[in-house]
């Protein structure tokens, strides 16, 4: 309802006042504007309040989800795609075809609650029945000494764990367990090793690894992001079976008190088998030896391809001809001085059986005859020197890279001082000690034509790359020298028809810890390369201790002893690897060679 | 015109709400489904591992070394040898197949012909 600006009553009785009407008009408008603004500014208080009050709302809301997120518990999305989440604790591990060599198994831990138990001594008399290995008195003092935990066996067999609930006390309880099996028992124990359980809680336990391949990958093989992709090793599960079969065999054969045998690729560094005798179940792996005078090498646990620092005799002789021919100070028919024995200072240097091959021998009957007496020379043409530097390029100065926990303790024994003698004694394998393991990937380095791949215990893929150690030339022929030692020198048991192997032996009298030599005890070494036309494998085989003893007096040296078990070992072995055995290529007669 | 809005709007809020009602319990639903199967497949995976495990034990060379030597009167197996290895050579190629002989075919047909 507007009111007028000019009622007429009012400018009539203003008029009749005398007044003058415009200061009703003035007035009328002043209110009217009074009016205006009182509205308009209600209007805006409400919006302003309405606005304020959004904004407490919208702030408030944020302020509360924000607190919330804080103060609630973790979950995990529930509505995740399945596969993504960890399998399991411990990654297995596989042989290079996806064999199982080691997985893991849920079963469960017992553990008890005295407190709540109804009848401590029962119990402890019934799980004494079903775990022969407690003891019910022992149980029962811990059962009733007032604790309120104890833990009784770490894993149960699901059988055990029905025993265990049958006697049916709310005392016993059981929390799950994650355990680490090795279904082929006792196979490649040493390069498994085992594993344990590290912080152990009721709901569950670190699996950790305690030895061997276990213990050196273990961040790897615990790694939640991996843990549903197998560590693929380079080992072949039924190489290595027929390795450990035929070791084994020859080992028991031979009485012989250890026993080692490496099997590698030499084009890859693959390490295809790699036994130690005697084994243990790494199942259940037994406890270091207690007693410290024992030696090492006396416990299974002990590696004794690739821990075991041995001197490793003639099967060095080849390291110093295959040196001389690179720096050109020989050729493989060069004569070197061989008239034994060879007398260096106080020194005599001796043939085996104190034979004599000399006066002069060429550098491949060196090898072949394995002379010490020709090997000396030639390494006296190389110097201490340019031999050290050598021996270093193949590997032998430091420990193996491979993937073992055991590896880098396996440092070799190296003369302090490196003077003419050891220079001598050295060019036959004497004076300075290596494992297996060395040896090996030394002559994988000269089955390579040359180029030096580290070795190793996983699988490769790709090509791999190596540091070149010798010429191809050089490398080549060596090989021939080494394959002449088998055609026509001491290792004449290790022909395997078809299989053209070539290789070293080597006989080492045994270190005593006194000091000085045992006269009856020695280390037999066969190192061996086939096919030596295009070499592609290296097999080592070490023997601790062995006699063979099938003729009336008792033989020792390697040739009799490590070059047939390992001539078994290819020739069983060969096949499994599809290497087709070939015909050698006959020497050129007379009559092709006229023709051509 | 406005109420007809008003109602309409309403009425569109309160459908809103039932679906939004629906939705929210067919989520939870799933949801449950989803972690029940997720449950399953771990229980599955670990009775594969079992298996597996169980698959290696058994096929352990230790144990089928003996059972080839228990069932040799059988199986007649013996380890691998280099001998075993045959040449391309020594497989005897297919008898070549002679052509068929077509008088007879021919005579039949001849005669069904007439």
């Amino acid at each position: 309802m507007r009111t007028p600006l000019r009622p007429l009553a009012r400018v009539l009785q203003a008029r009749e006042d005398g007044l003058n009407p415009d200061q009703i008009e003035r007035e009328n408008l002043r209110l009217r504007h009074e009016a205006m603004r009182e509205k308009s500014r209600g209007r805006a208080e409400f919006r302003l309040l309405i606005l304020c009050l959004s904004f407490i709302l919208a702030f408030g809301a944020i302020g509360t989800r924000m607190g919330l997120m804080a103060a609630a518990v973790p979950t995990e999305p529930r509505a995740r795609a399945p596969g993504a989440e960890i399998v399991a604790q411990r990654a297995d591990i596989t042989d290079r075809n996806g064999r199982i060599l080691a997985t893991n198994m849920t079963t469960h831990a017992l553990y008890a609650h005295p407190k709540v138990m109804v009848d401590p001594k029962g119990t402890a008399k019934k799980l004494a029945e079903i775990f022969p290995d407690l003891d019910p008195a022992a149980l029962e003092r811990r059962f009733t000494d007032g604790r309120s935990f104890v833990w009784i066996k770490r894993v149960l067999s699901p059988e055990q764990m029905q025993l265990v609930h049958e006697i049916g006390d709310p005392g016993l309880l059981f929390g799950p367990r994650e355990m680490r099996l090795y279904p082929n028992g006792t196979l490649a124990a040493h390069v498994l090793g085992g594993a344990s359980f590290g912080a152990e809680g009721v709901h569950s336990a670190e699996v950790i690894g305690t030895a061997g391949i276990e213990k050196a990958m273990d961040a790897r093989l615990r790694d939640p992001a991996r843990g549903g992709e197998p560590l693929m090793l380079s080992i072949d599960l039924s190489l290595q079976a027929t390795v450990e079969e035929v070791l084994g065999a020859g080992m028991a054969m031979l009485n012989a008190k250890g026993a080692a045998a490496i099997l590698m690729d030499a084009r890859t560094g693959e390490v295809l088998a790699l036994a130690s005798l005697p084994n243990f179940d790494p199942n259940n792996r037994p406890n270091p030896l207690a007693d410290r005078n024992a030696e090492p090498g006396d416990s299974p646990l002990f590696n004794r391809a690739v821990q075991g620092v041995y001197e490793l005799g003639s099967t060095f002789k080849i390291f110093a001809a295959a040196q001389a021919m690179e720096l050109g100070l020989v050729t493989p028919e060069t004569m070197v001085d061989a008239n034994a024995p060879m007398v260096w200072g106080k020194h005599r240097i001796k043939e085996f059986e104190n034979k004599n091959y000399g006066p002069l021998l060429s550098v491949t009957d060196v090898i072949a005859k394995s002379s010490n007496v020709g090997t000396s020379h030639i390494a006296l043409m190389i110097g201490p020197l340019r031999q050290q530097a050598f021996l270093k390029s193949l590997g032998f100065f430091d420990p193996t890279p491979l993937e073992l926990v055991e590896a880098p303790g396996a440092r070799p024994l190296i003369p302090k001082r490196w003077t003419e003698i050891v220079t001598i004694t050295t060019s036959y394998g004497h004076g300075m000690s290596a494992s297996p393991m060395h040896l090996a990937a030394a002559y994988a380095a000269i089955a390579n034509g040359g180029v030096m791949i580290k070795p190793t215990l996983l699988k490769r893929e790709g090509p791999t790359t190596g540091v070149r150690v010798m010429s191809e030339k050089t490398a080549m022929e060596s090989v021939k020298m080494l394959r002449r030692v088998v055609t026509e020198g001491t290792a004449s048991l290790g022909e395997v028809p078809g299989y053209e192997v070539a290789g070293k032996t080597g006989t080492a009298d045994k270190v005593k810890r006194t000091g000085g030599y045992y006269k009856d005890k020695v280390i037999n070494t066969f190192a061996a390369v086939f096919p030596a036309s295009n070499p592609q494998y290296v097999l080592v085989v070490t023997l601790d201790e062995p006699t063979d003893t099938t003729l009336s007096q008792p033989r020792r040296t390697a040739g009799w002893t490590a070059v047939p078990v390992a001539a078994e070992i290819i020739r069983r072995v060969a096949p499994l690897m599809g290497l087709r055995p070939k015909l050698e290529p006959a020497p050129a007669d007379a009559l092709t060679a006229a023709s051509n | 015109m406005r109420p007809v809005l008003y109602v309409l709007s309403f009425l569109a809020l309160i459908a809103l709400g039932f679906w939004a009602y629906r939705e929210n319990y067919a989520t939870q639903a799933a949801l449950k489904e989803v972690q029940a199967l997720q449950r399953e497949i771990a229980g599955l995976r670990e009775a594969l591992a079992i298996q597996r495990a169980e698959w290696a034990y058994l096929n352990r060379p230790d144990r089928l070394r003996e059972l080839a030597t228990v069932n040799f009167d059988r199986l007649g197996l013996l380890p691998m040898e280099p001998t075993q290895f045959g040449s391309a050579a020594q497989v005897a190629y297919p008898r070549a197949r002679l052509p068929e002989i077509s008088f007879t075919t021919d005579t039949q047909a001849s005669g069904e012909g007439l």
